[in-house]
């Protein structure tokens, strides 16, 4: 059998860094919500009536952990191994950092639609 | 070495022999207190945290009998104030963190199959810090000085020192003591289970507590310097009045709240997290399986830690934010439900997949489950806003915390000490009095708050010393004062049988029949840590690799003699744990000791406006430290490489990122660079508070000109110990030096011309909070620059002492990572206070 081409998405290489990335993401938009809020209260005196810089902002950190999720998605499933994939070998490693990784990418996309509820019903600072 | 020469038992007892007399206690009256190897710094300091908890739980003893019946005298107002202050900030600072870096450093070792953890010697300082620095603020009541302002310590009550004492000056200088402790303890525990795995524990073999406490100990270092630099800024105000938190000069103290909680929330998790991670031990040794769901519960650990940072307005929900912003954190308050059912739904599908052993410690593990869930729910409910306007300030929040904190923090501590009690004596304590203290505990705990829920909604608020008969609050009251002396009986119980341990018989090795590396211990136990360091092939190797305890005893593995009569462990890759190194471990010595002691004085002397005193202990402190370092590391090995068995050989020495040294330096700074962003916070946290920020008054601030100057400065010193350490690696040692002399003069006259500018531009730090916080930024970069000279001079003196050269280039890597976040300081620092005044 020839061997496959692994997809861009299984070269890149997981790490202890990677595992991080969404809810760093998460972090990233929390920080953004918060201080765009406080500041245009109390600089403006008002939230923004229509918050156009807060939905690209969401919409922007959901898609980048929707990427990160599916780069996971693609590297847990990398061939190799046997199951359950609890061994002290490379690809289980991998395998189980991408696990996570994915795991992750779920918690930090709903914790970041938790964050963008309140702005459908909240508009005034009071 | 082969296999075959570990046949040969007079081989093995003279390795035996040989590790034996490396990793000999010293001996003596006071020279045993000079130890640092983990299993003894690691008991001392359970024991301590015990007795602080035992101290604390006596206090809120005091307080429930005083609130027994309504309108009581037992104790006066005042005393109450110190009472509640100190129960709660004992309970927090000195039992429940402190307990858990001792128990890690207890246990991290024999998890990971190490002979101890990389820096012995800074757990025994963490140790020494912790120990002066609780004796400090728990003594204090028995003088009535002890801070009186609440746990959370808000100004201005605390910081007018018309209005609140010594006690808030020992509170805020003997907690930052013990918070320099506790990052000690973060570097420590973070580079044990990054670096020191045993060969084979690769990350996904890693046992679970492992990663909690890898978790819990990167939260220290983002948690802890925000109330560092709050702790600053308060003591700043007490001792100078420099106005951060007074409104009348344009402070704020809704500063401290912000500081406090983004503290103090996590700190929630820091406590809770290390607990649970003995369950994820424990429930599955006594479900006689693996547990489930191994990436969730990692999930669970990371998902929880970063949540948690944003959470903590919802403290504050009373204190007039916007409600948008109230919004965002109530939501992220309820989104961290979800990762801490993860792991709950873990363990009970561990349970429920296994064949379970109802021992003592499932017990205690299960019933803490019960309690810490209506804690949960509770939390859920306070943490949706306008439930939170009425609970706020009441007893109902006093249920719900103390449910969290016995049934996340307190019950799955005793159910790891029925656990691991046999780990570190080799006795089990008696089932019998454990199910007899258990059932005092349940009992005790629920009868003592569930009725808070209602005194609270009835409208009781916390920290009242008394209440009048006519609220109708007496009755709750009393049953929470008899649940409170039925739950003290139980930890009575538990302390019984804990002292009739020393007249039991030894338990046989392993007793539970666990399956993980720590039940390698043996009931007579070796101070060696591990006999041989193993090949780990799975989560369980004692239940999964055949003849594993044998191969172990037997010194089949790794590293089974100290040839050379040196305290040795193996360094591994992050990811793999491939062998990279041998590394030699710190011995017993006086230093940290010293060390510890001399810290202490400039905290303990600062309270008492020593001010010459405790800045020569400050210089004392620096000595110690240099005497430390200079003697006790990147020491240049005798040969480059060793054999650790199996035909492998591992070198000696180590820079760089693969180092231990460069990874807690990189640790250490990143707290750093933490307290310096909770800094920086205040200043533009009082830019969004003030229409004009600056004042008109001091439009100009300190200038554009001198603060740029001092940034180019700093600019230089970081290029020049770039520099210094590329030509050093390829040899250049004299250019080298030459740049290091350069990096030094610019650090220096960098002090200078960082302070030029608020002082040319008449800057009165008393007059308002801009030119304080102008004034602090300022001090703490030019602090940072004098230590960036004190470094430089250090490693010249390494180069010209023949104690660093090109191959053996630790010290000068090291510094240059000192230099990068130095860099970040001054460019971050000067900017604000040079170019933000010109750009607003």
């Amino acid at each position: 059998m020839k061997d496959r081409r692994p997809h861009w998405s299984e070269r890149l290489k997981v790490t202890l860094w990677t595992l991080i990335v969404p809810p760093t993401i998460w972090t990233g938009h929390f920080l953004f919500s918060y201080l765009w809020a406080s500041i245009s209260c109390a600089k403006a005196g008002q939230f923004a009536t229509f918050p156009t810089l807060f939905v690209v902002g969401t919409v922007l950190a959901l898609i980048l952990i929707a990427l990160s999720g599916w780069i996971a998605w693609n590297q847990g499933r990398m061939p190799g191994g046997s199951t359950p994939h609890e061994d002290s070998t490379e690809i289980d490693r991998l395998r189980f950092l991408a696990k996570s990784t994915l795991l992750l990418a779920g918690l930090s996309f709903v914790a970041v639609l938790f964050t963008a509820l309140p702005v459908i019903y909240l508009r005034d600072c009071l | 070495m082969s296999l075959h020469n570990q046949d040969d038992p007079a081989l093995r007892a003279a390795q035996e022999e040989r590790l034996r007399a490396v990793w000999a206690p010293p001996k003596g009256l006071f020279l045993r207190w000079t130890d640092c190897n983990n299993n003894r710094v690691g008991v001392w300091y359970v024991l301590t945290a015990f007795a602080f908890m035992l101290f604390a739980g006596v206090l809120a003893l005091i307080m429930r009998t005083q609130l027994a019946v309504p309108d009581n005298d037992l104790v006066s107002a005042g005393t109450f104030n110190q009472l509640f202050t100190l129960h709660g900030s004992m309970m927090m600072f000195l039992f429940a963190v402190p307990m858990f870096e001792a128990v890690s450093i207890i246990l991290l070792p024999q998890l990971l199959g190490a002979r101890d953890l990389p820096f012995p010697r800074l757990s025994a300082f963490g140790y020494w810090s912790f120990l002066l620095g609780g004796v400090f603020v728990g003594g204090s009541i028995f003088f009535n000085a002890a801070p009186d302002g609440g746990w959370f310590m808000y100004p201005p009550l605390t910081t007018r020192t018309d209005l609140s004492g010594l006690g808030a000056d020992i509170w805020m200088l003997g907690l930052s003591f013990i918070e320099v402790s506790s990052v000690a303890a973060a570097v420590e525990l973070i580079v044990g289970v990054l670096k020191c795995r045993p060969p084979g524990m690769r990350l996904n073999l890693m046992p679970l507590y492992a990663w909690y406490i890898l978790v819990v100990a990167v939260m220290i270092l983002f948690a802890f310097p925000p109330l560092i630099a709050g702790d600053i800024l308060f003591e700043m105000e007490r001792l100078l009045n420099w106005p951060f938190f007074d409104a009348s000069r344009g402070g704020d103290p809704l500063l401290w709240q912000h500081l406090f909680w983004i503290f103090g929330h996590p700190e929630v998790y820091i406590v809770f997290l290390p607990s649970i991670a003995l369950f994820a031990m424990l429930v599955p040794t006594f479900s006689n399986r693996h547990l489930l769901g191994y990436p969730w519960i990692v999930l669970a650990a990371v998902g929880t830690a970063f949540l948690s940072f944003g959470l903590w307005v919802h403290h504050m929900f009373t204190t007039g934010l916007p409600k948008i912003s109230l919004a965002f954190f109530s939501a992220a308050s309820e989104a961290v439900a979800i990762p801490t059912a993860v792991q709950i739904f873990a363990f009970i599908a561990t349970l429920w997949a296994g064949r379970v052993t109802w021992s003592t410690p499932l017990l205690y593990a299960t019933g803490s489950l019960a309690i810490f869930v209506i804690g949960g729910l509770t939390g859920v409910m306070v943490a949706v806003a306008p439930f939170d306007w009425q609970a706020h300030d009441t007893y109902f929040i006093v249920a719900h915390l103390h449910y969290v904190l016995i049934g996340g923090t307190l019950l799955p501590l005793f159910a790891g000490l029925y656990y691991y009690w046999p780990l570190i004596t080799g006795k089990k304590l008696s089932d019998r009095l454990g199910r007899i203290a258990f059932w005092m505990l349940f009992v005790g705990a629920n009868i003592t708050f569930f009725p808070m829920h209602f005194s609270g909604l009835m409208g009781m608020p916390r920290r009242v010393f008394t209440y009048p008969e006519e609220l109708g609050l007496g009755g709750l009251n009393m049953a929470s004062t008899i649940g409170a002396w039925l739950f003290a009986a139980g930890v009575a119980v538990i302390c019984i049988d804990l002292a009739l341990s020393p007249r039991r018989s030894k338990a046989q090795r392993n007793p539970w029949g666990a399956g993980t590396l720590e039940w390698l211990a043996h009931p007579d136990d070796e101070d060696w840590g591990i006999r041989s360091v193993p090949l780990i092939e799975s989560r369980y190797p004692i239940w999964d690799q055949k003849d594993f305890v044998k191969k172990v005893d037997e010194g089949r593995f790794f590293l089974p003699d100290a040839e050379e009569g040196r305290r040795e462990t193996i360094v591994t890759t992050v990811l793999d744990a491939r062998p990279l190194a041998v590394i030699r471990l710190g011995t017993p010595s006086v230093i940290p000791m010293l060390t510890a002691i001399a810290l202490g004085g400039v905290f303990i002397l600062t309270t008492y406006h020593f001010y010459w005193a405790a800045l020569a202990c400050a210089v004392a402190t620096l000595a110690c430290s240099i005497w430390w370092l200079w003697t006790g590391t990147a020491e240049i090995p005798e040969k480059p490489c060793k054999p650790i068995g199996h035909g492998m050989d591992l070198p000696l020495y180590m820079s760089g990122p693969a180092a231990p040294g460069w990874w807690a330096m990189f640790i250490t700074m990143m707290a750093d660079a933490t307290a310096f962003s909770g800094l920086v916070f205040g200043y533009y946290f009082f830019w969004t508070r003030h229409a004009d920020f600056p004042p008109m008054a001091m439009a100009d601030g300190p200038g554009v000109y001198w603060p740029m100057v001092a940034l180019a400065l700093g600019g230089a010193s970081w290029l020049a110990t770039i520099a210094a350490r590329e030509v050093h690696a390829r040899g250049g040692v004299g250019i080298a030096r030459l740049l290091l002399v350069m990096g030094i003069a610019a650090s220096l006259a960098g002090i200078g011309t960082g302070l030029v500018g608020p002082w040319t531009h008449g800057m009165d730090p008393e007059s308002h909070s801009y030119p304080a916080i102008v004034w602090t930024l300022v001090i703490w970069t030019v602090a940072h620059a004098g230590f960036a000279a004190i470094m430089q001079s250090y490693a010249l003196a390494r180069s010209m002492a023949g104690k660093m050269n090109p191959q053996h280039d630790a010290d000068i890597r090291n510094v240059t990572v000192y230099m990068h976040f130095f860099a970040l300081t001054a460019v971050v620092a000067y900017a604000t206070i040079g170019l933000f005044p010109v750009l607003s």
